[in-house]
């Protein structure tokens, strides 16, 4: 049976958590923020500039690739919802960079475009399937909000807001089942954080400690409800505190920031002691989909952390003060420009789904 | 249990299906609420004895999360495994069905077949011993529906061994329909080796003038109408579908092609039921050569009633199915 649960109570060693309990206050990201409960430490990952070029790639190919998928929604060529992950890259690039592939698990939500890059996936054939196509990563069938790669260890893509988290829990029981030393990274939203199933899913990981690493990605707005508008707690990463999952709260604009702390996450998990819940304060540039206007917020607001906080300039401006030319980052944009340019032509270029392929793979064997 | 016995429980069969294909495979694991050993072994004994053979790591005990249960089975079966989430009551089901109809039955389609659920879903269900509205529900209907989802639902004990083996090995979601009030009922032992496919029908009785067609809990009823109308002379054929979804067209349609009349009998509530499927398909097919409309049999369009006065008034019986034989056959 499992070990039994984590014997100190969380609020012992969480000296922030009084202070932060009764804030109702929306906070944006544009100050670093670190709080924790359950003694965990978020300390700023410290890159070989090697490593902070790659985080730099990694994020603009992001935001290239979801700039083209959004001219090409409105273009017509996506149908369907389509979540744009602008804004939020240093979360994912800062998470995926710090795993083990191959012997690591991740799965998401419905804003998924990101995580399959960052998670080393051909970005020709995510944009193929964004148009349908059938060279798509689900041969067409399953569009912009279910993608999957199990080579990559990238388990979707899901469109049901908290779902995930259950269907994680459950690629985490597999890891210790099998004790292959792997951990799941089950993301969600600040919006699924209000779902039921993750606090039954959060108790069962628990429960049975198992190694997964739930990920909030406050966005600060749950399609057009902002946090504190649709939470009783807005300090997401307490969450947890009731099932005795250690919580931490990190800057998700601040690459290194998120590097850091998920290093701490995982060294936890990986040593035995169950779930870690990371918040990450992010924030999306876009609407919630491409149909959303977005009237809920200013356009101060956005313009000002765009201004301030934007992940990729942040990134942009050390590298520069560490002394990479200007040029050489030109060539890295041209670089990404030029990927997202093929993958657009390419997932413009596939042809369509057969037919016949409506029938394929609802069961193992055909109806 | 000392000797293989003669006749065993309906509860017995699962049991020992379960227990054959965790000896047999180590990827099958349980998972429900109260299922180990320690905990009873299920609140029906169904799992009686599994924890103890296997160990809690292979038969785990669950909080009351049925969400959290199916949504970790369909994790663990993505990645290989081939979990038995045991959802104690067909109701609790409605609880679950984001993950058992977004997840479960969707995953290798919206993946372009990367995908696959290996995952079996026990439940059990069924009117007459007075647990009411919220504890008595037939919904295979429901789960029928939905494309990507496998429903079985076993008659008698030797069924239910090889059905649940079955649906337990297969590499599609299955939904496995037991029927509380019948856990209790013997039949002939299965061999060990015993192995019922999936999507394969049964003739336990051949006839000549209708084809009674039913599944799970109404074949008992319909083997007892079939004998009392063969005292009027009218000669029953009946098919056990076994598997209602994908259920086996071929063999209902030879058998009504042949007695040119049919009845489709359930438990669950007449309107918009399986019995609606299966007589559109068969008028679709054979329309010019039947007799007389199919007719169909099932239970009140109402919530299941506590009383058993008016649960049984409820309840389709062995006299409905008698009636709508010779209401058709005129």
């Amino acid at each position: 049976m499992a070990k039994p649960p984590r014997k100190t109570p969380a609020a012992k060693k969480s000296p922030a958590a009084k202070k932060s309990a009764p804030a109702r206050k929306s906070s944006t990201p544009s100050k670093p923020v670190a709080k924790t409960t359950g003694g965990l430490k978020t300390p700023i990952y410290k890159a070989t500039k090697a490593e902070l070029m790659d985080f730099y790639e990694q994020m603009l190919l992001i935001r290239r690739f979801e700039e083209k998928a959004g001219q090409l929604y409105g273009l017509g060529l996506i149908g369907g919802f389509c979540h744009l992950y602008i804004g939020q890259e240093a979360v994912v690039t800062g998470l995926q960079s710090a795993i083990e592939p191959g012997k690591d698990s991740v799965i998401t939500g419905y804003r998924d475009h990101g995580h399959m890059l960052a998670c080393g996936i051909d970005p020709k054939i995510v944009m193929a399937e964004l148009t349908g196509r059938a060279s798509g990563i689900s041969k067409g069938k399953g569009g912009s909000m279910h993608m999957f790669s199990v080579d990559h260890g990238f388990y979707g893509g899901h469109g049901i807001v908290g779902a995930q988290v259950s269907l994680g829990t459950g690629l985490a029981f597999a890891h210790k089942y099998k004790e292959d030393g792997g951990v799941c990274l089950a993301y969600f939203g600040d919006g699924a954080s209000n779902q039921g199933q993750v606090y039954e899913s959060f108790n069962m990981a628990e429960l049975w400690q198992l190694p997964v690493v739930f990920v909030i990605e406050n966005n600060q707005y749950a399609m057009g409800t902002s946090v504190n508008r649709s939470s009783a707690e807005d300090q997401l990463y307490r969450r947890g505190e009731s099932f005795r999952i250690p919580g931490m709260q990190v800057d998700g604009m601040d690459v290194l920031a998120v590097r850091g702390a998920v290093e701490e996450a995982l060294k936890d998990v990986r040593g035995g002691g169950g779930p870690v819940l990371m918040e990450l304060k992010t924030y999306r540039y876009r609407g919630h989909s491409m149909s959303d206007p977005a009237k809920y917020r200013s356009r101060e607001e956005v313009q000002n952390i765009r201004e301030k906080s934007d992940p990729i300039e942040r990134l942009k401006a050390m590298l520069m003060k560490q002394g990479v030319a200007e040029d050489e980052l030109k060539i890295l944009d041209k670089k990404v420009r030029k990927t997202v340019a093929d993958a657009a032509d390419f997932a413009e270029e596939s042809p369509e789904p057969e037919l016949a392929e409506l029938y394929t793979d609802v069961l193992v064997e055909q109806y | 249990m000392t000797d293989k016995p003669a006749e065993i429980m309906f509860a017995q069969a699962c049991n020992m299906a379960m227990a054959k294909a965790m000896a047999d495979d180590p990827k099958v694991i349980i998972m429900g609420e109260d299922i180990a050993d320690e905990q009873g072994g299920g609140v029906f004994k169904v799992t009686l004895g599994l924890s103890e053979k296997f160990g809690t790591d292979r038969v785990r005990s669950t909080p009351i999360s049925e969400q959290a249960i199916v949504g970790a089975a369909v994790g663990s079966a993505m990645v290989g495994y081939k979990p038995v989430a045991e959802i104690m009551l067909m109701n609790f089901i409605t609880v679950a069905m984001d993950q058992i109809v977004n997840h479960a039955a969707k995953l290798r389609f919206m993946s372009g077949g990367q995908t696959t659920v290996p995952l079996t879903i026990r439940t059990t269900t069924g009117a007459g011993t007075g647990l009411g509205g919220q504890h008595s529900d037939m919904l295979e209907a429901w789960l029928a529906h939905v494309p990507g989802l496998k429903v079985v639902a076993a008659s008698n004990p030797a069924d239910a061994y090889g059905l649940l083996y079955s649906s337990i090995m297969d590499p599609n979601p299955v939904i496995f329909i037991e029927n509380t009030p019948g856990y209790f009922v013997k039949g002939p032992a299965p061999a060990p080796d015993h192995v019922v496919p999936l999507g394969k029908a049964s003739v336990p009785r051949e006839g000549t003038d209708v084809t009674l067609i039913g599944y799970g809990s109404s074949i008992s009823r319909c083997h007892a109408a079939a004998d009392k109308l063969a005292e009027d002379g009218i000669s029953c054929e009946i098919v056990d579908l076994r598997t209602i979804a994908p259920y086996d067209e071929e063999t209902v349609l030879k058998s009504v092609a042949k007695t040119k009349a049919a009845v489709v009998v359930h438990e669950a509530v007449r309107n918009f039921g399986v019995g609606a499927e299966i007589s559109s398909r068969i008028h679709e097919e054979l329309f010019s050569e039947l007799k007389a409309p199919v007719g169909r049999v099932g239970s009140g369009y109402a919530p299941v009633p506590f009383s058993p006065a008016i649960e049984k008034a409820w309840m389709f019986s062995q006299e409905d199915i008698e009636r709508e034989v010779h209401k058709i056959l005129g």
